[in-house]
């Protein structure tokens, strides 16, 4: 069982299946959009579409990189190595929403004026936590190659990647100090991040394990890829 | 006065008088105006055959499609997204109904629900809504001001405050309990500020008797306070001496004050309201002070509005 599923996540075809998934949260937007713009209205989009695809899309960063930090933990429990080659496209789409989430605010609700974006970012704490995650992201996203692995080192490299943690973090109180009084759906996003993260606290406080023993089937020590798939 | 109750009326059956609507200037307008049309057949609300028009035209501005009012709505009770209300109130039942007016008046009055349309003559008011989360809409209420009703039950010397309470009924709306503020929801103005003659209690809006998910049957329409002042569904005005508590106030009392006037100077502590999004357009247009409602600025003359926000 547990081989067959190395299988699949070794296929071509599952990453891209992946890929495929990841595009739906915003291929789903497209209809909507496109009644939006020939009748003038859709209910999908509610009254108030702007607001509506702001939350949208930080929703789903928020959800894509809860998705990206379960990728280490499921790998360890599981014994799936091979989930780990999700992580840095799954990473990459967390990246995509936010950018989409920004756009929208600063072209649609600020209207690309940088002075009335700044002010809010100083002003608004909500605002500037939420900043603050997104600039966390943008190093994240440059030196996702393995040639930014090469060029910074394994391990400065990992300790760069380790940001997501803050920028999730970030994510999940920008959320928290939008929201009026329904504060469920933020607290939600904190405890699976919570749980993610004393799942990391655990692990690091453990004694160095023994190896996981290595799959039979296939001897990996020799392929220099491994070395691209680092705990974190 | 005849109320038509029926299941099978929709309100496209009943709604397009043309000045409401004016659906052409909609259809021909920009972006995200329009085919606000279609209208979802849940709606029960009977027709309001006889009110009279009046001068509140809300400055000629254009009035949000029915759609919009009726499907983004702020009804904690039904849910906290603003789609849960059109959802969830369709079974809310407003019929029985009981308003009582007490306290601090010579006549104690109740109403049942026939009676609520019957209190003072209708007329329809289109006004500007402001929700306090820095969106609006433009809407052609039907109802009567406050004052008719008050003036009916004789506030004694004592009345210095007039405090509202929503129905609340946790098996009818089960979603409340995730709001995360307090029920029954309680409002409350001054005196002088419910006494004002733009002050409205509205039982419909779009010729209709009031939507479920608008508050029916019967809501406090305060134009130029935050739309959060404007209870809905209302079961109780009781006049009292001391400011009464209001909900949002009690769950955040430095972000929602008892005035709650809508005021671009004064923003709320994590967002800006010096503009709003109003509903149907692509961005974001200048709040006015009182919401435009200018003729209000007396009742506050002497005070500092950034204290008393």
């Amino acid at each position: 069982m547990s081989k067959l599923v190395g299988r699949i996540l070794g296929s071509r075809w599952t990453k891209v299946a992946i890929f495929a998934l990841c595009l739906v949260p915003i291929l789903l937007l497209a209809r909507p959009l496109w009644m939006l713009a020939t009748t003038g209205y859709s209910a999908d989009l509610t009254a108030n579409p702007i607001e509506y695809i702001t939350h949208y899309t930080g929703t789903w960063t928020i959800r894509f990189l809860l998705i990206t930090l379960s990728v280490t933990p499921l790998r360890k429990i599981f014994n799936q190595p091979k989930l780990a080659r999700y992580r840095r496209m799954l990473g990459l789409f967390a990246f995509f929403y936010v950018c989409l989430h920004f756009l929208t605010w600063f072209v649609l609700d600020k209207f690309f004026s940088f002075s009335e974006m700044w002010a809010d970012i100083l002003k608004r704490r909500y605002i500037t936590v939420g900043m603050l995650g997104f600039a966390m992201l943008l190093p994240l996203a440059v030196t996702s190659t393995a040639g930014w692995v090469r060029r910074l080192g394994f391990v400065r490299w990992q300790r760069l990647h380790r940001l997501i943690y803050f920028a999730a973090l970030a994510g999940v109180i920008h959320y928290y100090w939008l929201v009026k009084s329904d504060v469920r759906l933020p607290l939600l996003y904190g405890a699976i991040l919570a749980v993610l993260m004393l799942y990391r606290f655990f692990i690091w406080k453990q004694p160095p394990p023994k190896r996981a023993p290595i799959p039979t089937h296939k001897p990996v020590a020799t392929t220099p890829r491994t070395a691209s798939l680092p705990d974190s | 006065m005849l109320i038509r109750k029926s299941a099978d009326l929709r309100y496209s059956d009943v709604t397009p008088q043309p000045t409401y609507l004016n659906r052409r200037r909609f259809l021909a307008g920009s972006i995200a105006l329009g085919a606000f049309g279609g209208l979802a057949g849940t709606a029960r609300a009977g027709k309001i055959e006889d009110f009279k028009k009046t001068s509140y035209n809300a400055g000629d501005e254009k009035v949000t499609p029915l759609e919009a009012i009726t499907h983004y709505n702020n009804f904690y009770e039904f849910g906290t997204d603003k789609e849960d209300p059109s959802k969830n109130a369709g079974n809310f039942r407003t019929s029985p109904w009981t308003l009582k007016v007490e306290g601090a008046v010579a006549k104690p009055l109740t109403f049942d629900h026939d009676g609520l349309m019957k209190i003072a003559p209708l007329e329809e008011r289109i006004y500007r809504h402001r929700c306090v989360e820095a969106w609006s809409i433009v809407v052609p209420w039907i109802g009567f001001p406050l004052n008719a009703l008050l003036k009916q039950a004789e506030p004694t010397s004592k009345a210095k405050y007039v405090a509202f309470e929503s129905y609340y009924d946790p098996k009818q709306m089960p979603l409340a309990r995730w709001g995360g503020i307090q029920f029954p929801y309680v409002e409350g103005l001054r005196l002088d500020e419910a006494m004002h003659p733009l002050t409205l209690l509205a039982v419909g809006l779009y010729g209709d008797a009031l939507p479920n998910q608008d508050g029916a049957p019967i809501r406090l329409v305060v134009p130029w306070k935050y739309g959060f002042k404007s209870a809905k569904s209302l079961v109780k005005i009781r006049l009292v001496e001391k400011q009464p508590p209001t909900t949002w106030n009690l769950s955040a009392s430095n972000e929602y004050g008892f005035y709650s006037n809508v005021n671009p100077q004064v923003d709320h502590p994590r967002w800006s309201q010096a503009k709003e999004r109003r509903l149907g357009e692509l961005f974001r247009r200048n709040t006015l002070m009182f919401n435009g409602y200018s003729e209000v600025a007396s009742l506050y003359a002497g005070m500092d509005l950034r204290k008393n926000f």
